[in-house]
């Protein structure tokens, strides 16, 4: 067979580049939605960690308690999640926590989006960090308690330091997703092994799989580029 | 607010570092009444910043107290952000938010936290700006500003909130020479308007011409008090005339 009738047999046959297509999709909206939780997760995380780092030892009393608790979860989550592999990871939720769910889309999601958690909470931990302490202390000085202090001065900076981090993240889950597979979970990857199974050809389809991942990551880095060139200039 | 009322009252003030190694406040009592302008001088290393930034729990004292209209705002019970809206700060490096224009920097307090109107908002902060002369600035960003600009706009961004005092901690010390003066203009145009004004400063002109009171720290205490005439023309201690002697 020439490359060209392979790629017909394996991509065109029997409509088979739907496996493609469809995982493609699985993939984007799995990867999106978990680096979504990831973000929400990782900037929770990040607060808590920051302010027990930052004025932990000025506090009094019962808040001193509750934030010392709160830190210790999170070093707790941040040493398991970052501690163990994300198959793993993804297989426990699967098999073990969320016994009950055939919402595979669902398990995956929650799984990538914690484990992304752990990592984005370090990116916003660094960027918190390294907001100027005369922020915090203007934004207290004019009446702002601290979750509005958070929330309107430091996030926002701390946010727009982060973003090609926080982009990079996105690059990263994009590829971990892949094995989404051993839950059942029909994405890109999986794609390529069922037209594998049908066509009892390697190359074409994991091949094919492979470029697609390649221009993704490819476009998205390009776009980072882009927006970090932009973030540049808008300092001045 | 009548005038000569006390404003502030500072009880047995300390704030130890280091588990005590470190006394930087030790032991401060004063009263501040309104309209009056306090200011603050010393050397490096006295406690001035301590004492200044204690007044609006920045830093949170070891022990002692603070009365702020007659609420002692040192108690745990005490919600410390209402009082902070009443108690403008200004700092040595301005800290405006640079991710806000110079509008949004002065408006943004007022609207959370006054639960002002856009609209009411902007038209004081755009009053304030005329005054300082900076009115064509609003929608500027902080980094496209020099450094006597983005103070008196840290100056104006304060007063948004209708302060009852104002503290300034060394407000000209990280600007260029010529620009310490436009500063000191807003201050005495500050003072001017009777706002009551705590002033960290090593500006002694300033001290001796607004002040209406001069407190001399060394040590973490206040070691000599009194109008600028008593301190300036005929001081006491011999840590005061050697500390004159020095700046003067
Ligand atoms: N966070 C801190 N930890 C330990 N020591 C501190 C801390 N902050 C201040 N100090 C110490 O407290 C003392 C008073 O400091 P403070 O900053 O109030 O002095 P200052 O009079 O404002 O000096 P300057 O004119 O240099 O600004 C100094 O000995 C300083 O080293
Ligand atoms: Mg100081």
């Amino acid at each position: 067979m020439s490359l060209k009738e392979k790629f017909i047999f394996n991509f065109i046959q029997d409509d088979r580049w739907r496996y493609i297509a469809d995982g493609l999709a699985v993939t984007l909206k799995v990867t999106f939605f978990a680096v979504l939780l990831g973000i929400v997760l990782g900037i929770i995380i990040a607060i808590i960690r920051s302010t027990y780092d930052k004025n932990g030892s000025s506090m009094r009393g019962f808040s001193k308690f509750i934030l010392s608790v709160l830190n210790l979860l999170c070093k707790i989550y941040l040493t398991v999640i970052r501690g163990t592999p994300v198959v793993v990871q993804l297989m426990i939720m699967y098999f073990v926590i969320l016994v009950s769910s055939n919402n595979q889309v669902l398990v995956a999601v929650l799984a990538f989006g914690l484990n992304s958690g752990a990592y984005v909470a370090e990116i916003f931990r660094s960027g918190i960090m390294s907001i100027d302490q005369g922020q915090f202390e203007a934004g207290r000085s004019l009446g702002f308690n601290f979750v509005q202090t958070m929330r309107y001065i430091i996030i926002p900076q701390a946010f727009k330091n982060v973003l090609p981090a926080l982009a990079n993240e996105f690059i990263v889950l994009l590829k971990e997703t892949s094995v989404a597979g051993y839950v059942g979970l029909q994405d890109l990857t999986k794609g390529g092994d069922i037209i594998r199974s049908r066509t009892y050809d390697a190359f074409m389809p994991l091949i094919g799989v492979a470029i697609i991942y390649l221009v993704m990551v490819m476009f998205f880095t390009y776009l980072v580029g882009i927006l970090e060139r932009r973030l540049r200039n808008s300092e001045r | 607010m009548n005038a000569n009322e006390t404003l502030i009252k500072v009880e047995n003030l300390q704030k130890y570092y280091n588990g005590g190694a470190i006394k930087a406040l030790d032991g401060i009592n004063t009263e501040i009444k309104q309209g009056e302008v306090v200011v603050v001088i010393g050397p490096s290393g006295s406690g001035k910043s301590t004492f200044l930034r204690c007044l609006n729990l920045l830093e949170v004292p070891t022990g002692g107290s603070i009365f702020f209209e007659g609420t002692d705002i040192t108690d745990e019970k005490t919600n410390i952000n209402v009082h902070r809206q009443k108690m403008g700060m200004v700092f040595q490096h301005f800290n405006l938010f640079p991710h806000m224009t110079i509008l949004k920097n002065m408006i943004i307090a007022p609207m959370k936290l006054r639960k002002k109107s856009e609209a009411e908002a902007t038209a004081m902060a755009m009053e304030l700006l005329k005054r300082v002369g900076l009115e064509d600035r609003a929608n500027a960003y902080p980094s496209q500003l020099s450094g006597g600009q983005k103070q008196r706009i840290a100056i104006v961004r304060a007063l948004c909130m209708e302060p009852e005092v104002m503290l300034f901690d060394e407000p000209t010390s990280a600007l260029d020479p010529e620009m310490v003066g436009e500063v000191l203009e807003v201050m005495k145009q500050l003072a001017h308007d009777n706002m009551t004004m705590v002033v960290v400063t090593h500006e002694m002109g300033f001290a001796k011409e607004v002040g209406t009171r001069v407190m001399f720290m060394a040590d973490g205490k206040q070691v000599e008090e009194g109008t600028p005439a008593e301190i300036f023309e005929n001081p006491k201690s011999d840590r005061l005339k050697q500390f004159l002697a020095k700046v003067l």
